[in-house]
């Protein structure tokens, strides 16, 4: 049976939105017709560039404005300038890019070790967080790992032992 | 300053000596942050699944802050303004801009076309340094930002730069029509936001799914909805299909994205191998389960590669498919409007409020859902005092 606006009288608001004339709604709701002036608008000025920027070959230069965090350096700088030259239509573009983060993350380390940091990854992994809200799983966690590389120390020596028996021989 | 400063997937921390934003551009504004919130977009970038997210890049797009210094060509802005700060980045001139395509901008964002601008999220989205900060520098500061009203709550506010307009628009965009069942996929804070706003479209039922009880049991409080645990029924397709007389919703919303749970799969696939761009589980769901000539609205955010999708079953049931990041200006002034009358309330969704100086636990318990965990707050030490 179809409901009443009064049997949503619960619901602060109901309907008080609901327009017949939401058709076509967003994203073309405003239309214009604007985008067939194509690049011939009147551009924001330019930020300068003082750091390497890179853009997508899929436009003809930067856009207006733009970030400046962390400019492309070192082997992940290398690779992603290399992304770039694929269009982001590409594989190449985007496992390029993730290869440069993954390789960026030891970079990291370096870096903070070259400025006499040593990272404490249990805290930048929240683990505190983890042993106050999750105490069980986190010490499961523990013990699993103790025990996996417990046997697997275990099953190495046990190996290199019967290798150095073999060279006896 | 203090902020937030990204190592690698799972690794993050809170420098004491990140140098200050200056600004770079005439229509640049500097604002100290006073709130800046963790987003579910944000996981996808902590979980190393967002290409070209820099070691030492500073994320945060939802924040409020009071603007303390502003470019020679600012008009709108003066110091001393209390700012809520859309998570968009968009000069308001170009042909995008003019259709409201907010977060479709095509003058801030050099790396890649098919977004524009987001503050903090990878040099995918332009390389721009957040708000989980003490300071961040504001691109086109008179088009985005927004001065807070005096009556408006800060935590009402600083909500209104991503998770309430993007709830709205995903309702919006589901077309919905009076009478309308409404499948939301996802009760995290932008699933439970759409949820409550599509009653203001006229829906005539509106459900809820997720695996996470505690979320479950707030959505149906707060959103006045059914609310379902995927993982308690065997075939959640299936379901939905019974539960609307063997037709399928009217709507279905996506707001999971590609972190998705429930299929070995695209688990494997999509987040353990990266063979695709995330998990796709939730809008595989959303395509099976609608109605044939029905809406499926996507706000859940995923990678630029490519998904695996039942794009035949789209073909043959006719689905309508509308999706994009929130144009969040646009929507402004309704959903002010909207939180003045009662009708929205969206700062009971917080549920932590954390020193910014902690931001590795915060990421840690949002990431893993500890401590009943909906949406966290970071705040700052100079907001503290
Ligand atoms: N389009 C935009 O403008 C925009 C803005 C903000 C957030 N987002 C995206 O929206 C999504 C949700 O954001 P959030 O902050 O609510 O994140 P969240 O991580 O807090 O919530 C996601 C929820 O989805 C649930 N879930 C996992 N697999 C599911 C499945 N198969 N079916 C149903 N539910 C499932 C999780 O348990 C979780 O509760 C993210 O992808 C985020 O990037 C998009
Ligand atoms: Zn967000
Ligand atoms: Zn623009």
């Amino acid at each position: 049976m179809k409901k009443k606006p009064e049997d949503y009288s619960h619901i602060k608001g109901w309907g008080i939105d609901a327009d017949p004339e939401n058709e076509p709604t967003y994203p073309i709701k405003k239309y214009t017709g604007d985008d067939h002036q194509r690049l011939s608008y009147a551009k924001p000025p330019q930020q300068p560039s003082k750091v390497e920027i890179l853009h997508s070959n899929e436009r003809p230069g930067l856009t207006s404005v733009f970030g400046t965090s962390s400019p492309p350096s070192g082997l992940s700088g290398l690779i992603r300038r290399h992304a770039f030259t694929y269009s982001e239509g590409n594989w190449g573009h985007w496992l390029s890019l993730i290869l440069a983060d993954r390789i960026n993350v030891w970079e990291g380390i370096a870096s903070d070790l070259l400025h006499g940091h040593i990272p404490n990854i249990f805290a930048e992994r929240g683990w505190n967080a983890e042993l106050k809200y999750n105490k069980k799983g986190a010490i499961q966690k523990v013990v699993t790992g103790v025990l996996v590389t417990t046997v697997a120390a275990g099953l190495l020596y046990q190996l290199t032992r019967k290798k150095k028996k073999t060279n006896w021989l | 300053m203090i902020a937030m400063n990204f190592r690698g997937p799972f690794r993050v921390r809170a420098d004491r000596n990140k140098p200050d934003p200056v600004i770079e551009h005439p229509e640049d504004a500097i604002v100290r942050v006073t709130r800046s919130c963790i987003c579910g977009s944000d996981l996808h970038l902590y979980h190393g699944l967002v290409p070209d997210t820099r070691v030492g890049t500073t994320f945060g797009h939802e924040f409020t802050g009071e603007v303390v210094e502003v470019g020679s060509s600012i008009k709108n802005l003066k110091v001393g303004d209390h700012v809520l700060v859309p998570f968009n980045i968009a000069c308001g001139v170009c042909p995008f801009c003019k259709q409201e395509l907010y977060g479709n901008c095509h003058e801030s964002n050099p790396e890649a076309t098919a977004v524009g601008g987001i503050f903090g999220y990878s040099h995918t989205a332009g390389g721009f340094d957040g708000g989980q900060a003490e300071y961040v520098r504001v691109p086109f500061a008179d088009v985005g930002p927004m001065v807070i009203p005096p009556d408006l709550d800060l935590d009402d506010a600083v909500l209104l730069t991503d998770v309430v307009p993007t709830g709205y628009q995903a309702a919006e965009m589901g077309g919905i029509k009076e009478g309308d069942t409404v499948v939301v996929f996802g009760a995290g804070p932008v699933g439970i936001m759409a949820a409550k706003c599509s009653w203001l479209f006229g829906a005539g039922r509106v459900i809820i799914i997720d695996q996470l009880e505690y979320r479950l049991e707030f959505a149906q409080r707060f959103a006045q909805c059914e609310a379902y645990n995927f993982r308690s029924l065997s075939d959640p397709v299936l379901f939905l299909k019974k539960t609307t007389d063997y037709f399928g919703a009217d709507v279905c919303i996506d707001a999971v994205g590609c972190e998705a749970a429930g299929s070995t799969l695209q688990t494997i696939t999509g987040r353990k191998t990266l063979l695709q761009a995330g998990s796709a589980t939730a809008l595989h769901w959303a395509i099976n389960s609608v109605k044939k000539g029905g809406i499926v609205s996507i706000v859940g955010v995923y990678g630029p590669t490519g998904n695996l999708i039942p794009i035949g079953n789209v073909v043959n049931k006719g689905i309508t498919i509308r999706a994009n990041q929130a144009s969040v200006k646009r929507l402004l002034p309704k959903l002010i409007e909207h939180i003045r009358a009662g009708r929205l309330n969206p700062k009971e969704i917080i549920t932590h409020r954390v020193p910014l100086e902690e931001v590795s636990d915060a990421y840690h318990i949002f990431s893993r859902k500890l401590d009943n965990c909906i949406k966290t707050i970071l705040i700052p030490p100079s907001a503290r005092a």
